[in-house]
């Protein structure tokens, strides 16, 4: 059975609606990423799995019980907030205590706890200091072992990382995912970085204007895209029109001089769309002339002209001689590496 | 102000300026202020009499009379007394109301703070001619209000009391202390009740240990306010509290323009200023020594 | 966001017929149509308005008033936009103690200050003019004009003063063109502050008032110590239908929250 079950829920806000139709099963252990841009309703969702929002449709369930009719104070769910909502009036060790002094832990396992706690997010010896007084990495990290201390069944992160700087950024990744992996506990993390929530999650949530528009794996949801908005938002992508050619046998999938077998079932009008990593220069296919050549260090970054629009190519910087400014060239790509939507939609 | 003219020593020319534009304000400020303030602190020691006026010598007689007579002794603790009272008050009610407005919604929100906060610029003769018509008798509005509503059960004597001059005074103060308390509350991150509500805490403990510790250096700074205001008030006391009881601002008008002893009425005066500074510094160095910790 | 409960509601209600009550009821028995005391209930009347016009120290008393607010807040602007200027700007030794001593009327009671100015304006043979009340005022708004003018000149973008200076304009241009209409809001609102400040001063302006110089607030004053009718009470719903205009009037261009709260803050100091 799913620890915490989202079924239809809803939200809106007058006459503006937030979140529709969310529906989501996660098992205990997982980490999810709900991923979108500003505005498409995963804060929203995050915040009525954590009460803070009362959902106008649907239920949420945690272990089976219904969870909405829980006030906030009962639900024992851990938040880390994006302003990390330390209480700046208290030290790190009585920030980290609240939550167990809440729940009347004895004073001796509390400070047992706290003091593991910090141990734990890499703060130990930080106990007395003012949140003031800490760095905004050290200030998240107490914000972490805060959520983390009461024990919690579902850890809610909102945009925890998005005030580090880049550095910061990627280590505090690292170490998340190794705290959340040690002590196994359910994470749910808000974010609107596709690297984020690729290097996090187990399962990512791909939302857009208030609805869900892909749920997969980090995998699936680069390599398969669910839809357009799925393809462009999680990195970047090429799209060329293509029609299936059935004057030949077997028929073929064309785009210009590209062209390929045409999978079972495929007709009409196709958007062909391929990441601009799996795209290589042959000697046949796409007929291309290279726009721009900029060098990034252990990659390539090609802009070409191709008879079906404009492409971007990377390629890695293998030591292999590249193509020139200025080139004609055939981009080609095999078939398991790009994925099919007709013309009109969806596949 | 601007990163780039304070990163080096400020320059000569730099100093002309500013001291150049100030200058009007300060002429003004010196010829009109500090010299008046020190001749009202020359004027508490000189000599007055019945038939022969002021007479400009240097004698401690009227600070002999103030610290002898019982009577200064008494009117000056009255005054804080009332001021005491108004300021606890003000921050028993005010505070908790600066918490609920600032939950309110929208348009809500902006409405009331205007119907709160609005009474401060509107004519305090106005607004204490209010009270008084409120209070009048023991048949006013007020006590007739009270005891339908079963609060009490004898008429309670307003006017020309010290209940009467500390709920007016409150009244008049109250503004004070809800935007002291709402500026306080606006630089609270909104998440962090949230945080609290989310480890198990209940919205009173919300309120006593995460809200008000954070809050506690604007409601301390507007107590500050109330208290000084109240402390020196006229209109109040002097409509409220009537001929007979007297505090520091209606005694000094009395020595000034009915007995005409105006050394005694400046020296009344000068203490007054002297220990609303003492008090005022005195807590505004405590509350910072205080909270050094936290807002850093 | 958590909204309020019930009991913060009932609370909040009780808290607002408060802060109300006073101001109503004054407002309420100027429509009396009796010659005493007393709360309209189903007459109202406008007969205690109309005989203001039978009452000439009142009329008198309004007018003193409105010239002498106009008059210093002006006066006090004239003085306090080149002070805001300087403090917002340039940095000089004794700026702190300078802004110190421009915001000090808020902190020196009104009844010390109205003490000191009688003294002085006595030993300088000025005592009871209404040259002498516009000094005082003058003095007593500075802070209120200087504190709006201070808080928009600080918030304004400097570089658009130098981009002024790049394109050819003389200081005096600059200031006219570019620097004068950024802080327009801000002076504009501290004038209507030191407008409300002067035309509802009391304590201060009761040291120096003599007959021919009364202000309204304290011809009300006098009027109140003496007894109570419903006369005064129509003076005063017309000084707080006249003080609510300039409120709102405020509060549209400028926000009341942000006005007051520089000024609350100020005497916190």
């Amino acid at each position: 059975m799913s620890l915490l079950e989202l079924d239809r829920v809803g939200k809106s806000f007058g006459p503006n609606i937030a979140v529709e139709e969310f529906s989501l099963a996660v098992t205990k252990g997982e980490f999810i990423s709900f991923l979108g841009p500003s505005g498409c309703g995963k804060t929203t969702t995050l915040q009525m799995i954590a009460g803070f929002l009362d959902p106008s449709h649907g239920a949420i369930r945690l272990e089976g019980r219904d969870l909405v009719a829980v006030p906030p104070a009962k639900r024992g769910l851990g938040i880390v907030f994006q302003s990390y909502a330390l209480f700046p009036h208290m030290t790190a060790a009585e920030n980290v205590a609240f939550g167990l002094e809440m729940r009347k832990v004895s004073r001796s396992e509390r400070e047992e706890r706290v003091r593991a706690a910090l141990a734990l997010v890499g703060l130990a010896g930080y106990e007395g200091r003012h949140p003031r007084r800490m760095s905004g990495g050290q200030q998240q990290r107490v914000a972490l072992a805060r959520a983390l201390v009461i024990r919690p069944s579902v850890l809610l992160l909102d945009e925890p990382l998005s005030n580090l700087d880049a550095r910061l950024r990627e280590d505090m990744q690292i170490e998340l995912r190794q705290i959340q992996r040690n002590l196994g506990t359910t994470t749910i993390l808000v974010t609107h970085d596709q690297i984020e929530a690729m290097s996090l999650s187990d399962r990512i949530v791909v939302m857009s204007k208030g609805r869900i528009e892909q749920i997969g794996t980090p995998q699936q949801v680069y390599e398969q895209p669910a839809s357009a908005f799925v393809a462009q938002f999680l990195g970047k992508t090429n799209e060329f029109a293509a029609a299936v050619d059935r004057t030949v046998a077997p028929a073929k999938l064309v785009a210009g001089g590209w062209s390929a077998p045409a999978p079972a079932g495929v007709t009409g009008a196709v958007t062909v769309s391929v990441r601009p990593e799996r795209i290589s220069f042959g000697d046949a296919g796409l007929a291309a002339r290279i726009t721009s050549r900029i060098f990034q260090g252990n990659h390539w970054l090609f802009q070409c002209d191709t008879e079906c629009g404009p492409a971007i190519v990377i390629r890695q910087n293998d030591g292999q001689g590249q193509p020139e400014h200025g080139a004609a060239v055939h981009l080609a790509w095999r078939a398991a590496d790009m994925s099919l939507r007709s013309a009109g939609g969806a596949a | 102000m601007s990163a780039v003219i304070s990163a080096d020593p400020p320059s000569a020319g730099e100093a002309r300026a500013g001291l150049t534009l100030a200058l009007p304000a300060l002429m003004l400020f010196t010829g009109v202020v500090v010299i008046p303030l020190a001749m009202t602190v020359m004027l508490s020691f000189h000599d007055w009499g019945q038939y022969k006026g002021i007479e400009p010598v240097f004698i401690l007689k009227n600070w002999r009379e103030i610290v002898e007579d019982p009577y200064y002794a008494e009117m000056f603790w009255r005054t804080f007394r009332v001021a005491a009272l108004a300021t606890l008050i003000t921050a028993v009610f005010g505070v908790p109301e600066a918490y609920i407005l600032n939950r309110m919604q929208g348009p809500w929100k902006g409405l009331f703070l205007l119907v709160i906060i609005g009474p401060l610029l509107i004519s305090v003769v106005a607004r204490t001619l209010g009270w008084a018509l409120l209070f009048g008798g023991n048949n006013g509005l007020a006590n007739k209000l009270l005891m339908t509503s079963g609060l009490i059960d004898s008429p309670v004597k307003f006017m020309f009391t010290e209940t009467g001059m500390v709920v007016a005074l409150a009244h008049a103060m109250m503004p004070f202390m809800v935007l002291a308390v709402w500026t306080a509350l606006q630089r609270l991150d909104p998440q962090i009740e949230n945080a609290a509500l989310s480890l198990g805490a209940g919205s009173l403990t919300v309120m006593r240990r995460i809200v008000l510790p954070q809050i506690m250096p604007g409601v301390l700074s507007g107590a500050i306010i109330v208290f000084s205001l109240s402390a020196s008030a006229f209109a109040t006391p002097a409509i409220i509290g009537g001929r007979r009881l007297k505090v520091a601002a209606t005694l000094a008008y009395d020595e000034f323009l009915n007995t005409l002893n105006w050394p005694l009425g400046a020296a009344v005066a000068v203490l007054l200023l002297i220990a609303l500074i003492l008090i005022v510094v005195g807590s505004n160095t405590l509350i910072e020594r205080r909270y050094q910790e936290m807002f850093r | 966001m958590s909204r309020n409960g019930p009991l913060a509601l009932i609370f909040h209600t009780l808290f607002v017929v408060f802060m109300v009550a006073p101001i109503v009821v004054v407002c309420w028995v100027a429509f009396t149509p009796d010659g005493f005391l007393s709360i309209p209930l189903t007459n109202f009347s406008l007969r205690w308005f109309r005989a203001l016009a039978n009452y000439p120290e009142f009329v008198h008393a309004f007018g003193v008033s409105l010239w002498l607010g106009a008059l210093s807040s002006c006066i006090a602007l004239l003085f306090a936009v080149p002070a805001a200027l300087a403090i917002s700007r340039y940095r000089f030794r004794g700026r702190d103690a300078l802004s110190a001593l421009f915001l000090s009327p808020l902190m020196i009671p009104h009844v010390v200050l109205g003490i000191a100015f009688l003294r002085f304006f006595t030993s300088v043979g000025i005592g009871g003019t209404f040259v002498a009340l516009v000094i005082a005022h003058v003095v007593v708004v500075f802070p209120f004009a200087l504190r709006l003018t201070l808080a928009s000149a600080t918030g304004m973008d400097r570089s658009v003063e130098m981009a002024a200076i790049s394109l050819g304009a003389d200081g005096w241009t600059m200031f006219r063109r570019v620097t004068l209409p950024a802080i327009l809001p801000g002076i504009v609102s501290g004038w209507m502050l030191a407008f409300i400040q002067s035309f509802d001063d009391l304590t201060m302006t009761v040291f120096l008032a003599t007959p021919g110089t009364e202000t309204l607030p304290v011809r009300m004053f006098l009027y109140i110590q003496d007894n109570i009718d419903p006369l005064v009470t129509s003076v005063s719903a017309s000084v707080i239908a006249i003080t609510m205009t300039v409120l709102i009037l405020l509060d549209r261009i400028y926000g009341l929250d942000r006005v007051l709260t520089a000024k609350g803050g100020d005497a916190g100091r």
